[in-house]
């Protein structure tokens, strides 16, 4: 797929343009379901009341931001040992939904976290290991951006990407491994999901909605990015005739 | 009626808590698609610029034979 994408940059666009609608219509049907079910159609806690709801956003903007930067360093190590440039495209295109989703899960974080604990921000484990992953997100942004030649900051910026996964597992276990206010797992345990049916699915939901969401843009971008070559190519094209 | 829908904004006193969650969520990812369907309509019209004037070339214009 990837030397085709060079070699076919046409069909690519074709599936683009395809592919984008129903992705869009796919995520505002998960998004609508979400935010009814979990608005409207499901418990408060018992312990947290209404407070509870804000894990709706919280939760899915956590792992969005965590699999997006998944992608990225994969993406990244394909680009650095197969010299693929497709993977250096992908990382770029997904780097800045990442980063949007990882500014939601802290803020949202914060929001849910004043009233049942106290406290905007605490420096535990989890909360600090993801504002970690925001630094990451910048930096990869502002290295991948930082040079007028853009392939100069290629490089860097996907070693950055490839080096900063050990974040990622970090991240998840910072719950196991230290004591942290923020709650241990919910739903990725060994035992098996522990939380309420009737809160499992708006999650489920809405964590659906932010993946299509993600995917939408992300062939919107990498259309983008394509339409961007082909008028450089027009460019030279033009000036050299 | 009203009671109904004051007890939905007030959530139950997490009210500001809830919708400032919901709110910054809708308006950052409200803004990512923005910005990217604004990217690509800006692409595209660059694109049918560029090719019109390519076409327009008069080396590049059909000539009857």
């Amino acid at each position: 797929m990837n030397l085709h994408y060079l070699a076919n940059p046409s069909r690519f666009m074709r599936l683009a343009d395809a592919l984008a609608p129903w992705l869009a219509l796919g995520t505002g049907l998960l998004l609508t379901a979400g935010l009814y079910k979990g608005l409207l159609d499901s418990p408060a806690d018992y312990q947290q009341g209404e407070g509870v709801r804000i894990m709706y956003v919280h939760v899915p903007a956590a792992y969005m931001a965590m699999a997006i930067y998944a992608v990225m360093a994969l993406a990244s190590a394909s680009f650095l040992i197969w010299k693929h440039p497709l993977g250096d495209i992908l990382s770029r295109a997904s780097a800045p939904i990442g980063l949007g989703f990882c500014v939601i899960c802290l803020v949202t974080g914060s929001l849910w976290g004043k009233p049942m604990w106290g406290a905007w921000w605490v420096w535990d484990a989890r909360l600090t290991s993801v504002l970690i992953l925001f630094f990451l997100y910048l930096g990869y942004l502002g290295l991948s951006n930082a040079f007028d030649d853009p392939a100069r900051g290629d490089r860097p910026a996907a070693l950055l990407a490839v080096v900063g996964v050990v974040n990622l597992p970090v991240i998840k276990f910072s719950v196991d491994w230290w004591n942290t206010l923020h709650q241990p797992a919910s739903l990725l345990r060994a035992e098996g999901p522990a939380i309420a049916t009737e809160m499992l699915i708006p999650l489920l939901l809405m964590l659906g909605g932010f993946l299509l969401f993600y995917l939408c843009l992300l062939v919107v971008r990498l259309r983008g990015e394509l339409l961007a070559v082909r008028m450089r190519g027009l460019i030279v094209g033009m000036d050299g005739s | 009626m009203a009671n109904a829908l004051t007890d939905f904004f007030r959530m139950g006193g997490y009210g500001p808590f809830v919708w400032g969650a919901y709110g910054v969520t809708a308006l950052v990812m409200g803004g990512m698609a923005l910005a990217a369907l604004l990217r690509t309509r800006r692409r595209r019209r660059e694109l049918s610029r560029l090719q019109s004037r390519l076409e327009n070339r008069p080396e590049n214009r059909e000539t009857a034979r």
